[in-house]
């Protein structure tokens, strides 16, 4: 095991009776790293994100965390991660104070000045101080499930996973949070997300896996995917048919709309003087950068 | 041992928080018991010679509460922490099985010690009651309760509703306890039922129990003992195995 690697997941198998949860999975994740598993639902990805956090157990493969078999070395293994789920669960006897506290001394942490500084600075992070000595039944799902997120990251893990921690959240907040977890990541924390804001895993990650009926359909930088898979795009709205010359380089046609692909904005200077030269008047004109979205629907179609 | 600690420190609190859902109440349905009982029995043969009924009740009476209160202290703690959800927040951590078991069983047997003093104090002022060996005493207000409180783990891991939970309580508890000689001493049944109490290993918690107070019993301490100590020894070990394995818990 290379000392660097966060998240080391090799050839996973899992099946829930005659359905293939998880089918050959394989993924490393490096220390540091902001990592996204992307896929739609049912692909797998909770499945795997539970039995890296031991709440289900592998029918064939190993799993380990900051180099722990989370098995057999169970204990550092869990130590060194935070699991966010995706359901919203709580304990309605306690507070969101005594619920960071029990948490806390779950991992080992004991009671004192130091972990109420952090569970104060936890809560401030995440637009909760005035929530603190609230019963969790009092909040809302939003408030809730960043409760949820200060849970994951009590014990200070150097690995935290969430999973969509986003769904019900509020813009603002949801701003928030991943200012919080982008601060969390430059200071060493290694992340790894689902989500299905795929804008949010194309701003915030690194590094992509895409996962489909239990395996992983593709894994690449984030950049390198938006390259194979997505392209930059010149759409201009004429009022008059394409001239000839352009035709042959257009990629698609939607009404008055004609949509070339481009590489680099030479292209487009290229484009608009040919236009320019056919003297056809340019209605409107837009340009879009790659988008994940483009790239997800594309592997997903494979 | 802080993660044993907290998770400890939570169950107690659990049920501290509900107190008089958990131990007022029953207390509560214990002194009605007493009252109704030792008000029709107060003339039968079913206590032992030269103790009144009334002596004779409250330590049983004392004893089924705990044993109740006990397994319902971990099987709801369970039950409701998995189908809300929450207890996967016992599940990530660290935490061993030891640390589960104990946390849980020392809940339990701290909650039937609470209902189990309250129950006491209540027929103190009704009737006399001895004490003749207050180790015994509390070797089975342990034992007994810490039986019940492994039992009441592994019922709660097995149900998936609360209906299921109820139905073991019902089934099972309730007639294991009732028909354990809470009520009466043995020897005043049938030889039929004599010998079917026999097969019933809340006779003996509770036949050791009354041994504390009153030096007397339907057979000996040390049967009493040894039956109690091999069941709880034997719930644990079951109970332990299942925590383990992670049975209903991790899939």
């Amino acid at each position: 095991m290379p000392a660097k690697t966060a998240i080391s997941i090799k050839n996973v198998e899992k099946s829930f009776g005659s359905l293939r949860a998880l089918d050959g999975v394989s993924l490393d994740v490096e220390e540091g790293e902001f990592f996204a598993l992307l896929g739609p639902n049912g692909a797998g990805k909770t499945t795997l994100i539970s039995t890296l956090a031991g709440l289900s157990r592998a029918d064939a493969g190993q799993l380990f965390v900051m180099g722990h078999d989370v098995v057999s070395d169970y204990q550092p293994a869990r130590l060194a991660l935070g699991i966010v789920p995706q359901e919203i669960v709580f304990d309605p006897f306690f507070s969101v104070r005594e619920t960071l506290r029990f948490q806390a001394g779950y991992f080992g942490i004991a009671r004192g000045a130091s972990l109420d500084a952090w569970i104060d600075e936890l809560l401030a992070n995440l637009s909760l101080s005035d929530k603190a000595d609230k019963n969790m039944r009092q909040l809302s799902g939003g408030m809730k499930r960043r409760v949820l997120v200060a849970q994951a990251l009590v014990h200070r893990p150097p690995v935290i996973v969430l999973d969509e921690p986003t769904a019900g959240v509020d813009v603002e907040l949801r701003q928030t949070l991943w200012a919080f977890i982008r601060r969390l990541n430059e200071q060493g924390h290694t992340i790894l997300l689902t989500t299905h804001y795929l804008e949010e895993a194309q701003q915030l990650c690194s590094r992509i896996a895409m996962m489909k009926a239990g395996r992983i359909v593709a894994m690449d930088s984030t950049a390198n995917l938006l390259n194979a898979f997505s392209e930059r795009v010149l759409k201009v709205m004429l009022h008059e048919s394409l001239p000839e010359s352009l035709a042959q380089r257009r990629t698609k046609q939607s009404g008055a709309w004609h949509q070339f692909a481009i590489h680099d904005y030479a292209d487009v200077e290229q484009l608009l003087a040919q236009l320019r030269e056919a003297g056809v008047a340019i209605e409107r004109l837009e340009v879009s950068e790659p988008d994940l979205e483009e790239v997800f629907l594309k592997v997903m179609g494979k | 041992m802080i993660g044993f600690r907290t998770l400890l420190y939570k169950e107690v609190l659990r049920f501290w928080k509900v107190a008089f859902q958990t131990i007022a109440a029953p207390v509560l349905t214990a002194i009605l018991y007493l009252l109704i009982f030792a008000h029709v029995m107060s003339n039968s043969n079913a206590a032992f010679d030269g103790i009144s009924y009334e002596q004779f009740l409250i330590p049983g009476l004392a004893m089924m509460s705990m044993l109740q209160n006990a397994f319902a202290n971990t099987s709801s703690s369970l039950i409701q922490s998995k189908i809300t959800g929450n207890i996967l927040f016992i599940l990530l951590p660290p935490l061993t099985h030891w640390n589960f078991y104990g946390a849980y069983v020392i809940a339990a047997i701290a909650r039937a010690l609470a209902v189990g003093c309250g129950v006491f104090v209540v027929g103190l002022l009704m009737a006399h009651i001895p004490v003749h060996n207050l180790g015994w005493i509390i070797v089975f207000a342990i034992l007994g309760s810490g039986m019940l409180g492994a039992l009441g783990i592994i019922a709660g891991l097995w149900a998936d509703k609360f209906d299921q939970l109820a139905a073991f309580q019902n089934f099972v508890i309730m007639p294991l306890t009732f028909l354990s000689g809470v009520f009466y001493s043995i020897h005043s049944l049938p030889t039929f039922w004599q010998t079917a109490s026999h097969f019933n290993p809340f006779f003996y918690m509770i036949d050791g129990f009354r041994y504390g107070f009153f030096g007397k019993s339907d057979v000996s301490v040390w049967i009493s003992f040894s039956v109690t100590g091999l069941a709880f020894l034997c719930l644990s070990l079951a109970t332990l195995a299942l925590l383990k394995s992670g049975y209903r818990l991790r899939q």
